[in-house]
């Protein structure tokens, strides 16, 4: 059984059709790139796969070790294993960032039925996750991406991921607006996390960062639908000749 | 509204009776001064009667419930120490109990109270020390401008006299609470508090207004005032938590010395009808004020909070931040008048109002006012209106976190930017307790324990 399996996926947002059926089949220990220009649907797929209930399903399936993501909410997929790292991390004042996360953790496990983790043993984990991310300590006290930069807004979603360890890590244009040093540290936080039992699916816009995480598999999503899927050379193939390539030559591509 | 004043003349004899009963009563009738501020009170009252909203300081709450009603003394109720254990705080420095507006000794806890620092029953301060109390009471409260503060004045009976003498530091929190029992018919009480820092002294009080024993319509008209001298540093907190049948009116009137800090923490959880003014004179050069509040309403709760903020001397610098959280039929209130006087030069005013409507029939009016005769000041205002974000709701949520419960850690957050201006780790923490039990209880999870059970019918009528 594969770990993602997305059948044929149609979906609309207010009456406009974004994407317009997609398959793609993810298995554990992968690592999958979905590019694509502006508008293409990218964000789209990586929202409906964390469970935005903004988009509106119209036709497909979505299953998820073989249950059926589009029946849960985004609480529910979470605990089952699926992670988000936003391209816009919220900030929400007045939420601590190790509360928060701790909170998170714990309705994580309640859900898989392990014992709620207490503050004293998350500390000691959580700062060693910090220092993956070479992350000051600081961050432990401020509110939940408050006043943080750019670079370190993703970083925290890293952070998040790195103590979340889910299943399957959904990175949503991570790399857009970093700056190489923020680029090369967020990749080893990915990279450390890369192992046999998780998949990573890396939406970008740009093929620098998959210099940093390589991919097993990229695909090309154009104007909702995938219109080439390949190898890791594709991406420079198309750091080449650019996304109108892809529009010119639409092939029976499959995921 | 006419309607309004006729009822107020209705009602007329019950408060003549009343106002001569609690005279009789009433300690210190053998004092002239006191004696001419309780008649001239009551006089003030009866001339002007109860405000309707054709006045502007009334514009958004229709009092005429009050108005209309015959309200009683409270009666004499003997609480045990069992009953009243769930609503004490720890760590208090002293606590004073009243029930139905009477001090109740047996409740109250004087044992510890810090060296320098008197707490006692107003009643019997009046009796054992009037000069000492004649000194202050009434010199500041301003009978002419507020009908309730009249009334209240006309009805001095007893309330909770704090005193700290000149550099003395009190670490702990002085603890009043005011309980209100379940009566046969309408009931009032008009506590009457004075606080005082001497020069240099510091200290924080806590009020807290709530109901044992089920629901009955009650009135609480209270006023304090809260005298700050020179480079003292003072905190007062007001929380309301009575049921929703309780009209709660308070007065907070502070007057300031030269480099005090004051600071006014607000809390209104409860009440059907509450007002809560805030009246600090920034009256000594180079005095800080800090009015912080938080108001949470559901059901037909209306919240009202009147600021007035008069700035009276050059270098002061106040600042004004109330947040809202106003769901179902819930009707909020923000008036912030700040009064620049023309000698208040260098005056830095700022005020913010931050709502969030969780529902289409809630409703929040925020009013600036700024009235500014001095001609080098900055004043700034501002107000927000906002539901909980979609987007923070889903990235909480994309992070195995409930719906409910991130909604929950939302408003707690909201709340949380109030809280965290309190100083005091005691009240915060006590703060902060109550406000999570109330959005657990706003958001139906906890059970209901008919403390805070729904109103059957409005009692506030809608304003337009």
């Amino acid at each position: 059984m594969s770990l993602l399996e997305i059948r044929n996926l149609h979906v609309s947002v207010g009456g406009n059709e974004i994407l317009k059926g997609i398959d793609l089949t993810v298995n554990a220990g992968e690592v999958h790139s979905i590019m694509g220009p502006n508008g293409s649907g990218k964000s789209t797929l990586a929202q409906v796969l964390a469970r935005r209930d903004a988009y509106e399903v119209t036709k497909g399936s979505i299953l998820f070790e073989g249950k059926d993501l589009l029946e849960m909410k985004p609480e529910e997929a979470a605990c089952e294993g699926v992670f988000l790292a936003f391209q816009y991390p919220v900030e929400i004042p007045g939420i601590g960032n190790t509360y928060f996360l701790r909170s998170a953790l714990n309705a994580q496990r309640k859900y898989r039925g392990e014992d709620e983790m207490d503050a004293m043993d998350f500390l000691p984990m959580f700062r060693e996750k910090l220092k993956l991310l070479e992350m000051d300590d600081k961050l432990l006290n401020r509110s939940l991406n408050e006043g943080f930069s750019g670079g370190e807004k993703k970083r925290n979603e890293i952070l998040q991921m790195a103590v979340l360890e889910p299943k399957l890590a959904i990175l949503d244009e991570t790399d857009s607006g970093l700056d190489i040093d923020a680029l090369r540290i967020v990749a080893q936080g990915v990279n450390s996390l890369r192992s046999p039992e998780r998949a990573m699916v890396v939406v970008t816009h740009y093929q620098r960062l998959l210099n940093y995480i390589v991919p097993d598999f990229v695909h090309v999503l154009v104007d909702g639908r995938i219109v080439r899927s390949g190898g890791k050379e594709l991406a420079l193939e198309l750091e080449e000749k650019g996304y109108s390539w892809t529009e010119h030559e639409p092939v029976g591509a499959r995921a | 509204m006419r309607d309004t004043e006729v009822a107020t003349v209705e009602q007329l004899d019950s408060w003549l009776e009343n106002f001569t009963e609690s005279a009789k009563g009433a300690s210190g009738q053998n004092l002239a001064r006191l004696k001419r501020l309780r008649e001239d009170a009551f006089a003030r009252f009866c001339e002007v009667g109860f405000p309707t909203t054709h006045d502007e300081d009334w514009r958004f709450t229709n009092v005429s419930g009050i108005a209309r009603t015959a309200f009683q003394p409270a009666s004499d109720v003997k609480l045990a120490p069992g009953d009243t254990a769930a609503w004490r705080v720890d760590d208090a420095a002293a606590t004073l109990v009243f029930v139905n507006g009477r001090f109740c000794a047996e409740l109250s806890e004087l044992d510890f109270v810090p060296k320098g620092v008197t707490v006692a029953s107003l009643r019997e301060r009046i009796a054992s020390h009037p000069e000492e109390v004649e000194r202050h009471l009434g010199r500041y409260a301003d009978t002419q401008r507020d009908a309730f503060v009249a009334l209240n004045t006309a009805f001095i009976s007893d309330g909770a006299y704090v005193h700290v003498a000149r550099g003395v530091v009190v670490e702990a929190p002085i603890y009043l609470l005011y309980l209100s029992t379940k009566e046969d018919a309408p009931t009032m009480t008009h506590p009457r508090n004075l606080i005082v820092a001497e020069d240099e002294a510091q200290v924080a009080v806590i009020e807290d207004y709530a109901s044992v024993g089920g629901e009955s319509v009650v009135l609480s008209n209270a006023v304090t005032e809260l005298i700050a001298g020179e480079n003292t540093v003072t905190q007062h907190y007001l929380i309301e938590r009575e049921h929703l049948k309780a009209f709660n009116l308070s007065t907070l009137r502070i007057e300031q010395g030269r480099s005090a800090n004051v600071a006014s923490h607000s809390v209104l959880l409860g009440g059907g009808l509450v007002r809560n003014n805030v009246h600090p004179v920034l009256a000594g050069e180079g005095g800080e004020c800090l009015i912080n509040g938080l108001f949470l309403g559901t059901g037909s709760q209306h919240l009202d909070n009147y600021m007035h903020v008069e700035h009276a001397a050059p270098h002061c610098g106040s600042r004004q931040f109330y947040n809202g959280i106003l769901d179902e039929h819930a009707h909020g209130v923000f008036h912030g008048r700040i009064v620049v006087h023309k000698i208040a030069q260098k005056t830095d005013a700022k005020q913010t109002n931050r709502n969030l409507l969780l529902s289409d029939d809630a409703q929040i009016d925020t009013k600036p006012q700024l009235e500014i005769y001095a001609d080098d000041v900055k004043c700034t205002h501002g107000a927000t209106i906002g539901q909980i974000e979609d987007n923070a709701l889903f990235y909480l949520q994309s992070r195995g976190i409930s719906e409910l419960e991130a909604r929950k850690l939302l408003l707690m957050a909201f709340a949380e930017e109030c809280v965290e201006r309190m100083q005091s780790t005691v009240a915060r923490a006590h703060i902060q307790r109550l406000i999570s039990e109330h959005l657990l209880f706003a958001e139906g999870i906890a059970p209901q324990d008919g403390t805070l059970g729904r109103v059957e019918e409005r009692v506030v009528e809608e304003v337009g």
